[in-house]
């Protein structure tokens, strides 16, 4: 953690350390390569046993299901940045999923537009009261969230109270969401890649995006300088509900039949990929691109053990390995830079 | 005797608030339900909560080191899976009950090894190894379950001790209960244990082996999970891969509740065992009452994120109360929550 606050004072001195910036910058630079080979790696295993592995269409599928995980990576990377974590995501989007698909099916004939407005919104609600409690009463993210992802999951029972919405429950044009393309790319990976890349411009070029940066690297400090630390943490949560009730609209859409248990335990996944993507588990580096290749890597796992026909039991060991690997390995690196400069200093 | 006293010294704002809402949820729970208070179903109720207290005991070393460990449910899902995986392959079930609690100790002592040598934060490590351990049960069992456990072992789930309504499994309990007392108020290593959780490179500086005591606590807490484990499987007489998910809610919000605080240093025994009380009847109110257990989570999440915020609250109104008694500037120098 120490590292991190002096790279950031030592990066914003000028010229003192020029070379210590573009160290940096080429660390990152790196594990986002590491990223792409491993999943280059993966890639090629996978496909010189099952050819048909690398067909357009399978690589359109596993994208697709890759979408919606990634969307929530988007908010859970906000919030790790941050130097916090928002264990409660799996159960916004199963709430979010279970109550639009609850609400179109009482509603028929609902605008779409009011679902998916009502899913953001619900989602919206759920992450800032996660980001209340963490800001503005100072519980620990941990804490708040352990709470609220047992809450979240038991208004979902209480709500549908063992039914669960199917396929024919909700109109055509609502499962045609999921599946629709727009100039051949699917909705479902056009929607994922605006979100992030929307994100990922605000976080590098936006003054709130460096200040997440400034609060992950070293929350006194943040605050300190006269960053409204409390309420950019809030802001985090809040996006982060917001992006999962809209990814669980789509999962809705995608899966046609929802019950309450919809997207349990989809948090280890979310976090998983973050990690590996290489964003700091106590935050304040780590970039979109990376939370991003790790969602991807993972889905190409996911759906490489399928398509090998490995048993699913072995998904959910992998997950948890893949949370280990990815922290060992930043914290490697993050010794590593630690002793260059150390080294540094001492010359 | 000395522990006891220096135990009722301890009793604050918080353990009375705690005895406040533990007669308010044992009054409304017989307002229910006339069964609620007698003999019987006081060892209903605890045979229900007797592998969450027995983890309790131990996350609550850990949490007073100033670390967590999510992955305690999912080692009791792996070692009731290892156990009976190697009874359905023929094992004596003494010898699996044996090797239950070894990987139990592995998994404790990896969760250790990835803290403290490497130097990654709890959190994530127990939260990677939450996925792993109930992953590994998985591979291990499948969605098999096995169920032909001989009577003696059920019977040590479930049964009480001849003559008395005392189950078996309370026994367990009061004796890890001692230990951790005795170790905990009574000993040496418990004053390091709350150093390390206050300071923890004052506790090294002074000498304290902070790495070897978290790794061995670490074991402790697996070890303890995996006794856990073997209780549950005997209990319910089933090993399945996905048992006791999620458990680790229960255990976590009953330390916290207890008064223990999150980042380390803080906490008593007698806390705890009051806020276990609690938990436990609470959850058999809901059930009498015919509430499913993830909508008890619902008011178990409550209670946790109210744990956190309420010792927050009362130490502030302390605080405040103290500040208009002493002199300003001595109230300054007091310890004010951040």
């Amino acid at each position: 953690m120490e590292t991190e606050a002096t790279i950031a004072t030592q990066a914003s001195a000028p010229a003192s350390s020029r070379t210590l910036t573009r160290m940096v910058a080429r660390v990152g630079q790196v594990r986002e390569l590491g990223l792409l080979v491993v999943l280059l790696i993966v890639v090629a295993f996978v496909g010189v046993q099952q050819p048909r592995f690398l067909a357009l269409g399978n690589i359109e599928q596993i994208l697709q299901s890759i979408a919606i995980i990634a969307i929530v990576a988007v908010g859970e990377a906000l919030v790790i940045l941050t130097r916090n974590v928002d264990l409660s995501v799996g159960s916004v989007v199963g709430l979010s999923a279970f109550a639009c698909a609850d609400l179109l099916k009482t509603h028929h004939d609902l605008n779409l537009w009011l679902v998916f407005a009502f899913g953001c919104a619900l989602g919206a609600a759920l992450g800032a009261l996660n980001g209340v409690l963490v800001s503005y009463a100072g519980i620990p993210a941990i804490v708040v969230t352990l709470g609220t992802l047992n809450i979240y999951r038991g208004i979902d029972f209480a709500i549908a109270q063992g039914k669960q919405v199917n396929a024919y429950d909700v109109p055509d044009s609502f499962l045609g969401i999921a599946a629709g393309h727009v100039l051949g790319v699917p909705l479902l990976i056009l929607a994922a890649a605006v979100i992030a890349v929307v994100a990922a411009y605000l976080l590098r070029f936006s003054r709130q995006g460096r200040q997440i940066y400034a609060i992950g690297s070293n929350p006194d400090a943040a605050q300190i300088v006269g960053i409204r630390k409390a309420r950019i943490v809030f802001t985090a949560f809040l996006l982060s509900g917001l992006l999962s009730g809209f990814a669980g609209v789509l999962w809705a859409s995608r899966f046609a039949l929802v019950d309450s248990r919809a997207a349990s335990g989809l948090e280890l996944l979310v976090i998983a990929a973050v990690v590996v993507g290489g964003v700091n588990i106590n935050g304040g580096s780590g970039s979109i691109v990376g939370a991003m290749l790790g969602a991807i890597i993972l889905g190409t796992i996911q759906s490489g053990l399928e398509i090998l026909r490995f048993s699913p039991f072995w998904l959910q060991a992998i997950y948890g390995a893949a949370i280990l690997v990815g922290v060992t390995v930043d914290a490697l690196i993050t010794r590593r830079v630690q002793r260059v400069l150390m080294a540094q200093r001492l010359r | 005797m000395k522990l006891l006293r220096s135990g009722v010294r301890r009793l604050d704002i918080w353990d009375l608030l705690l005895v406040g809402l533990l007669i308010v949820i044992l009054v409304l729970g017989s307002l229910q339900s006339p069964y609620f208070l007698n003999a019987t179903s006081f060892s209903l109720i605890f045979s229900n909560f007797s592998e969450k207290s027995i983890m309790v005991l131990a996350m609550m070393l850990i949490i007073i080191v100033g670390e967590i460990d999510l992955s305690v449910a999912s080692i009791l899902g792996l070692a009731s899976a290892a156990l009976g995986f190697l009874f359905a392959a023929g094992w004596p079930l003494g010898l699996a009950m044996l090797a239950a609690l070894a990987a139990g100790a592995l998994a404790g002592l990896a969760n250790g090894l990835l803290v403290t040598r490497v130097g990654l934060p709890s959190l994530v490590v127990t939260l990677g190894t939450l996925a792993l351990y109930r992953g590994a049960a998985s591979i291990v069992l499948g969605d098999r379950g096995i169920s032909n456990y001989p009577d003696a072992f059920t019977q040590f789930g479930y049964g009480s001790i001849p003559g008395t309504p005392i189950p078996w499994t309370f026994l367990v309990f009061v004796v890890l209960a001692g230990i951790v007392g005795v170790v905990l108020h009574g000993s040496w290593v418990g004053r390091q244990l709350y150093a390390i959780g206050n300071n923890q490179d004052a506790a090294r500086f002074a000498g304290i082996p902070v790495a070897r005591i978290k790794l061995l606590l670490f074991v402790v807490s697996g070890l303890v999970a995996a006794l856990a484990g073997i209780i549950f499987t005997a209990r319910f007489s089933s090993s399945r891969a996905d048992n006791a998910l999620g458990f680790e809610l229960d255990v976590i919000t009953v330390v916290l509740l207890g008064g223990v605080n999150i980042f380390g240093g803080r906490g008593s025994l007698l806390g705890v065992l009051l806020a276990l009380c609690t938990v436990g009847a609470l959850r058999s109110a809901l059930g009498l009452a015919d509430y499913p257990d993830q909508v008890q989570s619902i008011v178990v999440g409550v209670l946790l994120i109210v744990s956190t915020l309420g010792p927050n609250l009362v130490r502030r109104v302390q605080v405040a109360w103290s500040r208009r008694r002493v002199a300003p500037e001595q109230a300054l120098s007091q310890r004010s929550t951040p």
